[in-house]
């Protein structure tokens, strides 16, 4: 549980580092953390907004260089 | 028992206020919106420097949280090839197989419904509001290919057709529908109103780059001189991006118009010949065709340095580059500008 999944969406335009994201946490287990990176500026706007509208959790947002790198938590059954 | 419906979210109005209208009836609604590799939105913004500064907002996203509903995002990128390639309607006035597409579309949220136990579709169509797709006659063309037949709900037209079996079941009430039509947008705002949606997305263009003319000659043109009609998603994400430009049927430039550009054909330079300008400031071209003989590379290079800023020089020096891997340099006197044959430039 404590593992976090490194996803690479670099090079990606959205919505496909979004969809990456999805298709992911998809098969994950509620909790279950992904490291995504990207590339595309506008993952800094949706990727927060996807996590919010369906209930995940964004634990951490970085940009560094030319990358935007989000930490996501799954939702939690209920949530 | 709580109905539950999938809403075709495209990030316009129309199907904002369609979902809304529903979930207003006590229905759980859901959004699902599908990446056909032709969307317009975001791409070209991502590219381009000069539009890096915009909001990026994806409008489906935005739509899904002015509703507070999930949003499925579905990549039909391969199977959405044979709706461009055959469509079984035709074009509209472009490469757009509007048709097909709404078709295609409303089929897999009849396959999704029934995957994930929900119990009718809705979309944002109103009669009339299309030239090709939104026709009335039209409308029971899509209800019955995509299979979804009277499971599709339209609730901003509902009156004016039919009830559909969510109207008929008593799922939702008819009189609570609307009966637009036509393509004024005026019912559409005043009901946006009434709900308190501001800052919506309004249509400049449509969503798709098939209905642009420019984008779909491209298209052809790249079908044309391959010889198939078909594509990679390389492909048609390189239509959208920079210069088009085919001295000879045997390849294409493809030359950056500015920084973003540059950057974004950059990525590519392990799959392309290449070629950029040193001496002077200017852009990377990639090579798309088969590998340039010397008169070819020297067109090539003499194309792409008209649009660096040597463009008036004697000499210009550019490196060309065969993926990435063997490199030389190449002197050229650029092209003047009547050089550059009209029939040359992809628009």
């Amino acid at each position: 549980m404590n593992d976090i999944i490194e996803l690479d969406a670099r090079r990606l335009l959205c919505p496909m580092p979004v969809i990456r994201l999805q298709d992911c946490l998809a098969k994950q287990v509620s909790g279950a953390r992904v490291r995504v990176t990207c590339t595309d500026p506008g993952t800094m706007s949706d990727i927060p907004t996807w996590c919010r509208i369906n209930g995940h959790r964004v634990l951490e947002n970085i940009q560094q260089h030319d990358e935007y790198i989000f930490l996501v938590q799954k939702a939690t059954d209920g949530d | 028992m709580t109905r539950k419906a999938v809403a075709l979210i495209s990030g316009g109005l129309d199907s904002l206020l369609a979902a809304r209208l529903i979930q207003q009836q006590g229905i759980q609604v859901e959004g699902i919106n599908f990446f056909t590799g032709f969307c317009v939105e975001g791409h070209t913004h991502a590219i381009r420097k000069h539009d890096r500064n915009r909001e990026k907002r994806n409008n489906a996203l935005w739509v899904a949280e002015q509703l507070g509903i999930k949003l499925h995002i579905v990549d039909i990128v391969e199977e959405y090839k044979d709706v461009v390639i055959n469509p079984k309607h035709g074009y509209g006035a472009n490469l757009n197989p509007c048709l097909d597409c709404k078709i295609f579309m409303v089929r897999k949220a009849h396959e999704w419904i029934k995957q994930h136990d929900f119990d009718f579709i809705i979309t944002g169509e109103v009669i009339g509001q299309r030239p090709k797709s939104q026709r009335k006659r039209y409308l029971p063309v899509v209800a019955a290919e995509s299979g979804a037949d009277d499971l599709l709900l339209r609730p901003l037209c509902a009156r004016n057709l039919p009830p559909s079996r969510p109207e008929s079941e008593g799922w939702v009430a008819r009189e609570q529908l609307k009966d637009f039509s036509g393509r004024s947008r005026k019912p559409q705002i005043a009901l946006a109103a009434e709900f308190g949606f501001e800052d919506y997305a309004q249509p400049a263009g449509g969503c798709c780059f098939l209905t642009d003319k420019s984008y779909s000659v491209k298209l052809q043109d790249l079908w044309d001189n391959r010889g198939t009609r078909e594509y990679e998603i390389d492909d048609i994400m390189l239509l959208k991006v920079g210069r088009h430009i085919r001295p000879s049927s045997d390849f294409k430039l493809i030359i950056a118009r500015e920084e973003g550009e540059n950057n974004f054909l950059h990525g590519y330079r392990r799959q392309f010949q290449t070629i950029k300008t040193v001496s002077h400031a200017g852009p990377l071209a990639l090579v798309e065709g088969a590998r340039l003989n010397p008169q070819q590379l020297e067109l090539a290079c003499a194309i792409t340095a008209r649009y660096s800023k040597g463009r008036d020089a004697d000499s210009v020096e550019l490196l060309f580059s065969d993926r990435d891997q063997e490199t030389r340099t190449i002197q050229v006197k650029p092209l003047a500008a009547d050089e550059i044959r009209p029939d040359w430039v992809i628009v």
